[in-house]
């Protein structure tokens, strides 16, 4: 059973949520990767604002087309690996009101203790699934700095329909990734013995 | 044109994934339990698979590192091939099969056409038939950064210079690995050898198929008993715990200095792209 999410989200949309939960995607999202990070950080720009208040940030380099009348296009868009945002990410929710960050692997400690504190979750998507996640978005509102940042680092700013995650860290403290380690970490035990 | 053959092959590389690696991802969706995580990832990966291969896009955004290993015959120009196989990845790169992955790591300013220093990576042999064979092989990111290279002995992880170690290494460097080298990964292993030839033998594995079994009696038993012990470590897909943490297992091994006892061991993501083409008096083909 799929939980549907539509953006703006609402705390109270996130403290139902917990981990494991499968959910699917319907609104903005704002992809940002390792220097759209430190932006957010360290220079705080006002024009993502509005498209982040209750928003998703999205993980991810795409592969992006342009048409001849000059329209972007996605043709490839999965996750990218999520731990590089580690030391940004909590900052950039409570600054921005950040209510899901989407990527791959999951992330760590203080991550984690944001998402408890501002009421947000992280969602995994399906890692490898380029071509299928980008026939979920919908269409391409807007791009930042797309010039000094390049094509996989810029700030897309799209809206998506039915995209598919799973919650793997809640508001609650949970993280399956942590559940996962433990576990596989006992079974390794005397694996070899 | 020889560049055109590559472009065709990088396509291919990119977009269509390899039989054996789709048939062993529809396997572990059969395993799964309905209601998982795990069954909702290799339906979507399955999917997604067949949905790149309708439309010739990239099965996965992040396209990789370019690794090419070319055989040809006597009397012919390495050179000749660099020069069309470069030209194929600038020129697949403007038709988006292709993510520019290219960065100097000094400037970090991405060269935009995946050719730069040892970018693509090429790997010439010059052989005694009369035909070439070019390999190559899509390595993402992601699943590169948590490979691992072990010297045994090694204490931390009780690993001593046996079979036994050896073992203790590649579960290891799973167990490590988790979900983020985008889970189920096949596992490359190289043993001995030095620092460079142990992570070169590791990737080399990934040319075989999967459910190929070893010419050595006693790699071919390590592999089977790895793949089934690894995947009992629960990790599954994207690390949310199932019952496929490893599509496969491929060890090769070659001699080492008497003081060294490496063992690398590289970690290829589920998107496991790999084709090969041939080229004979003119004629290309193309294989998986």
């Amino acid at each position: 059973m799929k939980i549907r999410l539509q953006t703006p989200i609402s705390e109270a949309d996130i403290l139902k949520l917990k981990v494991g939960d499968e959910v699917e995607l319907n609104g903005t999202m704002v992809l940002a990767r390792d220097m759209g990070h430190k932006c957010m950080v360290e220079e705080k720009p006002d024009f993502i604002r509005p498209f982040l208040a209750g928003g998703i940030i999205y993980h991810c380099g795409p592969v992006v087309r342009k048409d001849e009348a000059g329209g972007w296009h996605f043709v490839a868009a999965g996750p990218t690996t999520s731990s590089r945002e580690e030391p940004y990410q909590a900052d950039v929710i409570g600054e921005y009101g950040v209510r899901a960050v989407l990527g791959k692997g999951g992330m760590k400690e203080k991550t984690r203790a944001g998402l408890m504190q501002h009421k947000a979750v992280y969602l995994h998507a399906v890692g490898g699934a380029g071509t299928l996640l980008a026939r979920r978005v919908v269409r391409i509102m807007d791009v930042f700095k797309l010039e000094e940042f390049g094509t996989p680092e810029a700030f897309w700013v799209i809206e998506v329909k039915d995209f598919p995650a799973v919650v793997t860290m809640d508001a609650h403290g949970g993280s399956l990734h942590d559940d996962v380690l433990k576990d596989s970490t006992a079974r390794a035990k005397g694996l070899l013995d | 044109m020889l560049q055109d053959a590559f472009l065709e092959l990088l396509r291919r590389a990119a977009c269509d994934l390899p039989p054996d690696v789709e048939a062993a991802l529809r396997q572990a969706y059969e395993r799964e339990e309905a209601g998982q995580p795990a069954k909702s990832v290799f339906g979507t990966i399955l999917e997604n698979v067949a949905m790149a291969r309708e439309a010739s896009t990239p099965i996965c955004q992040d396209t990789g590192s370019i690794n090419f290993y070319i055989d040809f015959p006597v009397g012919q120009r390495e050179q000749d091939y660099r020069v069309a196989a470069e030209a194929a990845a600038a020129e697949g790169t403007k038709r988006t099969y292709l993510r520019p992955n290219a960065v100097n790591p000094i400037t970090g300013k991405n060269s935009g056409n995946n050719v730069g220093v040892n970018a693509p990576f090429f790997h010439f042999h010059q052989w005694a038939e009369p035909y070439t064979r070019v390999r190559v092989m899509l390595k993402g990111g992601g699943s590169e950064n948590v490979g691992a290279q072990y010297r045994l002995p090694d204490t931390s992880i009780g690993a001593g210079r046996d079979l036994n170690g050896i073992k203790k290494c590649i579960l290891d460097a799973v167990l490590k690995a988790q979900g983020f080298g985008c889970s189920p990964g096949a596992i490359g292993v190289g043993i001995g050898g030095d620092r460079m030839t142990s992570y070169l033998l590791s990737k080399e594995q990934f040319f075989r198929r999967l459910g190929s079994v070893n010419e050595d009696a006693t790699l071919a038993r390590m592999e089977t008993e790895l793949c089934g012990k690894l995947n009992e470590l629960n990790i599954g897909p994207m690390g949310f715990g199932g019952k496929t943490t490893v599509l496969g297992v491929h060890i090769g091994a070659q001699h080492r200095h008497p003081a060294t006892f490496f063992v690398a061991i590289t970690y290829m993501c589920w998107a496991y792209r790999r084709k090969t083409m041939t080229i004979r008096d003119g004629e290309v083909r193309y294989e998986d």
